[in-house]
């Protein structure tokens, strides 16, 4: 196995753990805020490319609005979601919180695909198609600058966590009863904390979108996502580029050598994999607090 | 008025402990009962084969789930991948020769003994965490079971299922399918019953309610979790040794993917949490609802002249379970067991209602 392939794996898995840590990066928010699983993630991050691409392309809008358009609309959705799903649940055992979530998962799966066709959509970003080379090593400029984007928006995700919102929705993340009683209004920061995780799932959506187009495949970013999460820690936002990194480059250097082995689609299980090792091994994750009650 | 309570004295404790104390329950089981024995001459073919049987197929693997997520409070999302193990290794083991009284038997061991593997690696943390590690164990499982040519043959294969004997009666054609999975759905059925009214049962209540509230009053909470998984894998095993057998009549692993555990999972949540009762009627209404809606949609759009795309109709089912899935848990968390049983309340005391508790 010679080292520029490798490397070229490497490096190319590390970009794209790098989009699917911004999938993951909505899990975190909201969990973070709320204490709440979001399992509707992937599909979330579904319905932020289909609707990129029906402004793109049924409204006929130009990418520089439609995008805006699309993120706008999407926060609005999440807010939504927050508003009209979650908050009946608050105290419900967490087994009926994750179902409500895994439901919507299913629900916008059989929605956007049935709505818009289940033909793939292309949504083009005007990124040229041609490779770019680094010595030998052949990197696709999509990854790339997919890969750029989501660390950028993952790292200005933690800036704000530094912002007085941010300081907002931590507090309310420690004991929500306590930032009640300071006035600090916990239901506006949760719902906020949903807004943001539809954001970046469909900045992810878009990436994704101008990779491999849009069908009901990027669900399935879903999976990635929560290995992501799972391994960064479920509360910890720099965990999440750290354990996308990992998780991209254990994926991709799977497929490239482990593949041709076994006849393929090593890259599947991967994630599952990983979640496994980490709640064997570290349940709380590389960064997580260790509060996560053992039985 | 229907479900009349007058007139019921409990003399001995065992009659105190019987299943349906009120006539009007027994005679409703009863009614049911005989009709679903005599349906294979009342009823169409077609209907026995295309509605029943995969109804007492599927309510049958909705109540091993609901063991494991009513009983036990433990969430499990890869149960598809739990039936796919009972299946393959019963077929397997008939291929080669074993009894299928045995194989299906083993086929449950199997599930029961991998499932338990996943949920040891599970049980160490908490319910969300149960969550993903059963998503991922029927991702792995799925993957192995595709590209191990050993399992099945091949990514693209399908094995046959050779005809099969059951204690000596042949196994083939509509009608003794048919009444073999009534009969396995029957036994399913009656051990859920009971279940709850064994000490086994009520430590699973326990630890679904409060986990260190029951480790407090001595129940070993991580022992009846693992049993719980057990079991309901087991039940899960042979379900789908029987799902084979009876109404798929091959495996290819694309039969068992995470579809077939949303499916159960959905079956599971709209029947209501922890009723035996609940499983059949959510079996019901999550495999026949998308049909029925499916006939209802195309009809009134031929109807208004509206041409409806195949995509959307294809995508019906996945929308329903998730509308379902989402409006009962908001709605009604307890599922179309306790509508009717809000029903059955209503019609205990009618039409005294101040008498309802």
């Amino acid at each position: 196995m010679d080292l520029w392939l490798i490397g070229e794996l490497a490096l190319t898995g590390a970009l794209v753990g790098l989009m699917y840590a911004l999938v993951a990066l909505g899990i975190v928010l909201v969990y973070k805020t709320s204490g709440v699983a979001n399992f509707a993630q992937g599909a979330i991050a579904m319905t932020g490319g289909y609707a990129t691409w029906a402004f793109a392309t049924l409204l006929g809008a130009p990418l520089f609005l439609a995008i805006p358009l699309a993120l706008a609309t999407m926060f609005a959705v999440g807010f939504l979601i927050e508003r009209a799903v979650l908050r009946h649940m608050v105290g419900q055992p967490v087994i009926m919180i994750i179902m409500v979530t895994f439901g919507m998962e299913i629900f916008l799966r059989g929605v956007m695909p049935g709505l818009f066709g289940v033909s793939v959509k292309r949504l083009d970003l005007g990124i040229p198609q041609a490779p770019l080379f680094v010595g030998e090593m052949l990197i696709n400029r999509a990854y790339l600058i997919g890969g750029l984007a989501s660390a950028a928006l993952i790292v200005a995700a933690i800036v704000l966590f530094n912002s007085r919102a941010g300081i907002v929705m931590r507090a309310v993340s420690d004991d929500q009863g306590a930032s009640w009683s300071v006035g600090i209004r916990v239901e506006r920061a949760i719902a906020i904390a949903w807004g943001l995780s539809a954001g970046s799932a469909t900045a992810a959506g878009i990436l994704w979108g101008a990779t491999q187009g849009v069908d009901w495949s990027l669900s399935l970013l879903l999976m990635k996502a929560l290995a992501i999460a799972i391994l960064g820690g479920l509360d910890s936002i720099p965990g999440v580029l750290l354990a996308g990194l990992i998780v991209g480059v254990c994926e991709s250097l799977a497929t490239g050598i482990v593949d041709p082995l076994v006849g393929g689609g090593t890259r599947d299980i991967v994630a599952s994999l990983i979640i496994l090792m980490t709640l064997l091994v570290r349940p709380y994750g590389l960064f997580g607090r260790e509060q996560i009650e053992r039985v | 008025m229907l479900y009349r309570r007058a007139g019921i004295r409990h003399t001995s404790y065992r009659h105190e402990r019987m299943l349906w104390p009120l006539p009007f329950d027994r005679t409703l089981v009863g009614v049911i009962a005989a009709f679903l024995l005599a349906a294979p001459f009342l009823i169409d073919r077609l209907y026995l084969v295309a509605y029943l049987l995969p109804w007492l197929i599927w309510s049958a693997a909705a109540l091993g789930l609901n063991l494991l997520m009513g009983g036990a409070g433990q969430i499990h999302l890869g149960y598809g991948a739990v039936m796919a193990i009972g299946a393959y290794t019963s077929v397997h083991l008939v291929r080669a020769g074993v009894p299928f009284e045995l194989a299906m038997l083993a086929g449950g061991l199997a599930s029961a003994v991998i499932g338990m593997i996943f949920g040891v690696a599970a049980l160490r943390v908490k319910t969300l965490y149960l969550a993903m590690s059963t998503l991922a164990m029927q991702y792995i499982v799925d993957f192995v079971i595709a590209h191990v040519p050993a399992i099945s043959g091949g990514t693209q294969a399908t094995i046959q299922v050779p005809p099969v004997r059951f204690l000596g009666l042949r196994i083939e054609g509509d009608i003794a399918t048919y009444y073999f999975a009534l009969a396995v759905c029957a036994v399913v059925m009656l051990f859920m019953l009971n279940v709850q009214r064994t000490g086994f049962g009520r430590a699973l209540a326990a630890v679904r309610e409060k986990d260190y509230a029951a480790e407090v009053i001595g129940v070993d909470t991580f022992k009846f979790k693992l049993l719980a998984f057990w079991t309901s894998s087991f039940i899960g095993g042979v379900v789908g040794a029987v799902l084979v057998v009876c109404y798929l009549r091959s495996v290819s692993p694309d039969q068992f993917h995470i579809d077939l555990s949303v499916q159960i999972v959905a079956m599971v949540i709209v029947g209501g949490l922890g009723s035996v009762l609940g499983s059949f009627f959510g079996a019901a209404l999550i495999l026949f609802a998308p049909i029925v809606l499916n006939n209802a949609v195309a009809a009134l759009t031929s109807a208004a002249g509206l041409p409806l795309s195949a995509d959307l109709r294809a995508h019906i089912p996945l929308m329903l379970y998730g509308a379902l899935i989402v409006g009962f848990l908001v709605l009604e968390p307890l599922g179309l067991a306790k509508i009717y049983d809000n029903i059955r309340n209503y019609f205990l005391v009618w039409p005294f209602r101040y008498a309802r508790r």
